[in-house]
């Protein structure tokens, strides 16, 4: 019991968890500063932010239904959180890894923009309607390329558990090459579940100002932004443990001393790395219209996740 | 919200993130599709044309030259050149090429600013970080050559206030070459880079029948091909003398005018140049009177934004009769509304943004003279009465019509 809380707490739950998404959008903004020529914020920037934002005082708009407003804030962030638990960092079994956790996460990271939608269309004010309308269309354009990549490398495992997969893959490294293409997508998808640019269209801010964040302030809103870097670094973390699963066995190799730090600190270099690319993607794009985004992800994305469908099957039936 | 026919109105202003000045513009909207879009100007309403005539000639070009923080140096030029005409003023030609560099300048900061914008509208925030940073080095020459960085005070009547130096044609020489190299950049990353030009492509289409029916100007009428730059149809100042090309584009989108603004800026350096190589010695400024003689002018400006013209009438004193400013945003934005027909909201604030509109520059005040002393407003039972009164003025009553009406209806 003792042991449970710790682990969902601290160590690698809710702590761990916070200090490591604000240390990720700090890497993340000082990267977009620094591509854009600009100094950037320094080390401690957003735990300010967050501070000062939940400092700041709570409005509540008279027409918006006040408990689902006030609630989803909280399911949004214990949902990207909880689904952390089940993903592998370093070792080869997550805390709480089952046969299924692979489905377990994705549909944890689904609430998220769930509740963006709840959030913003409850808020009733027409920016955060539009903005939460556009949420959920978003949603339907990225939902299927993403886990189609996911559960691609899943089949080629034969197992439907993301701390099975990963240990699949490390006993054949080169099996990880077949999923490449699924790492592109997963990573274009992972934009649209972040909403960042190119696919900031729910929160674009010359169009709707924030979306279904215009009308939120305070505490509420201060959640609603750690969801979003808790949701960035589990996301990393997923696609490290999915596409980038080597290295795993530094903690045995290094002994118990060296190994867990060594461990660690291969993770956080994957997870750090997935977020660098995010940011440089972020960079050089402007922002797509929502139909020129279905059109892409349908288009493109979900094609060439089939496919990845596809390589993962014949692999299968060849290399059994 | 999002089914069948029904509509939903947002507005757009006069507080949104979108708008750099306080303009209103009230979208319909069906789902994401405009069906309709209202504007409403006159936020900003300073008064400046009234608070002209209460001024010195001096004073007054004061004012003119902060009715826009961008181009300030057209609507002060374009003062100048009215009272200028009107007095039969000579202006000596080195005043005259000071000018010229002072505007190309000022063009070129606007182009760059203009860009930075458009970037920032489609969420392109880098290409907003980078044309700025290069426009600083446009706006250290402009302070380095006049004292300030906007406003720059250069223009006074009969020439201009402040000489350059060799040291300073060498400076901007600098300048200008650093702005070159950046600009060629940034023509390859309007033409190359794809989520861009996917959002500038076929986006608020302005055919050329329509541009010339709703009097486009500036780079908004160059990207619909109508070949007009005030520059070259009427020269000014020392544009006569300079060689440089009117630059155009049948794109007729967003994708044209951003062409044609990038297309402008490499113009631009090129006269510049020419003006620095070829600088005639002479004085700078002739003497002007301080009582301007009767008489009326037109003058017209090729502004960053377009044609901008100055009309002032004198009446012998040395305050102007009358003063009026037509800004080129105001030609300009009855075409908005054609180029948001059927498109999106998210097209909306780039559309807008594409005729690098200036409101506070075309903010004016409609004023509805009330005869019956009223606030304005009228109730429907207001109007109503006004109108029997109306009627009845005009010899049609319809009294007796309406009480048979009413005799039927209660029976």
């Amino acid at each position: 019991m003792g042991s449970d809380l710790f682990y969902m707490l601290v160590f690698p739950g809710l702590a761990f968890l916070i200090v490591f998404s604000l240390l990720a959008e700090y890497v993340d903004r000082k990267l977009y500063a620094r591509l854009q020529h600009r100094i950037g914020p320094p080390w401690f920037q957003p735990l300010a932010d967050l501070i000062k934002l939940s400092a700041k005082e709570e409005i509540i708009p008279q027409q918006a239904d006040t408990g689902i407003f006030k609630f989803v804030p909280l399911v949004a962030l214990a949902a990207a959180a909880t689904a952390f638990l089940y993903i592998p960092l370093w070792g080869r079994r997550a805390p709480y890894a089952f046969e299924g956790d692979l489905i377990l996460v994705l549909y944890l990271l689904t609430i998220p923009t769930v509740t963006f939608f709840l959030g913003g269309w409850y808020s009733r004010s027409l920016y955060s309607m539009i903005g939460a309308a556009r949420s959920v269309i978003q949603l339907f354009a990225y939902e299927i390329p993403l886990f189609l990549c996911i559960l691609a490398p899943a089949l080629l495992a034969d197992t439907w558990s993301l701390s099975s997969m990963t240990q699949y893959y490390h006993q054949h490294p080169a099996r990880m090459l077949l999923n490449v293409a699924g790492l592109g997508v997963c990573l274009v998808a992972m934009l649209g579940k972040l909403e960042r640019v190119p696919f900031d269209i729910p929160e674009a801010e010359t169009e709707i100002v924030a979306g279904s964040f215009t009308e939120y302030s305070g505490r509420l809103l201060a959640m609603f932004r750690l969801t979003l870097d808790v949701e960035m670094v589990v996301g990393a973390t997923l696609i490290a443990a999915v596409f980038l699963p080597f290295g795993l066995d530094l903690p045995q190799r290094l002994g118990a001393a060296w190994g867990g730090a060594a461990g660690f600190g291969l993770y956080a270099a994957k997870v750090l790395a997935v977020v660098c690319v995010l940011s440089v993607l972020r960079t050089v794009m402007a922002r797509l219209r929502l139909d020129q985004m279905i059109n892409f992800c349908w288009q493109i994305a979900a094609p060439v996740a089939l496919a990845q469908v596809v390589v993962d099957l014949v692999a299968k039936g060849l290399l059994k | 919200m999002h089914n069948g026919d029904e509509h939903v109105q947002i507005p757009i202003g006069p507080q949104h993130p979108a708008l750099k000045e306080p303009t209103s513009f009230t979208l319909t909207l069906q789902g994401e599709k405009i069906l309709q879009m209202g504007v409403r100007l006159g936020y900003n309403h300073r008064g400046i044309e009234k608070a002209c005539e209460g001024r010195t000639y001096v004073r007054a070009l004061y004012l003119t030259e902060r009715i826009c923080g961008i181009c300030s140096h057209s609507h002060a030029t374009c003062f100048v050149q009215a009272v200028e005409e009107i007095a039969g003023l000579e202006v000596p030609k080195r005043a005259l090429y000071i000018r010229v560099l002072i505007s190309e300048l000022e063009r070129i900061h606007s182009h760059l600013l203009w860009l930075g914008v458009a970037g920032h509208e489609v969420g392109f925030d880098t290409l907003l970080m980078y044309t700025w940073r290069d426009r600083e080095i446009v706006m250290d020459l402009l302070a380095a050559l006049t004292g300030n960085r906007v406003n720059y005070s250069i223009n006074t009547f009969g020439g201009v206030r402040r000489d350059i130096t060799d040291a300073q044609k060498a400076e901007v020489l600098k300048g200008i070459d650093a702005l070159e190299e950046r600009t060629k950049y940034y023509i390859g990353v309007a033409t190359e880079e794809v989520t861009l030009i996917k959002r500038l492509r076929n986006v608020g289409v302005l055919s050329h029948e329509d541009a010339l029916r709703l009097g486009a100007v500036g780079p908004t009428g160059r990207a619909s091909s109508i070949p007009r730059d005030v520059r070259k149809d009427d020269p000014y100042a020392a544009y006569g003398e300079i060689p440089f090309e009117v630059i155009t584009s049948d794109c007729n989108d967003v994708y044209g005018r951003t062409l044609v603004r990038v297309g402008e800026l490499m113009e631009s350096y090129k006269i510049v140049r020419f003006v620095l190589k070829n600088l005639p010695d002479g004085p700078i400024a002739v003497k002007a009177p301080r009582k301007v003689q009767a008489g009326e002018a037109l003058s017209r400006y090729e502004a960053p934004r377009g044609e901008d013209v100055h009309y002032v009438r004198a009446n012998g004193t040395d305050k102007p009769e009358r003063v009026k400013v037509r800004a080129p945003t105001l030609a300009n934005v009855q075409a908005v509304s054609k180029m948001l027909e059927d498109r999106y909201l998210a097209d909306m604030p780039i559309v807008v943004a594409a005729i690098d509109p200036c409101f506070s520059c075309t903010d004016r005040l409609i004023s509805i003279a009330d005869d019956r002393g009223g606030s304005g407003v009228l109730f429907w039972q207001q109007l109503r009465e006004y109108s029997i009164h109306w009627y009845q003025h005009h010899g049609i009553d319809f009294t007796e019509l309406n009480k048979t009406f009413r005799r039927g209806e209660d029976a």
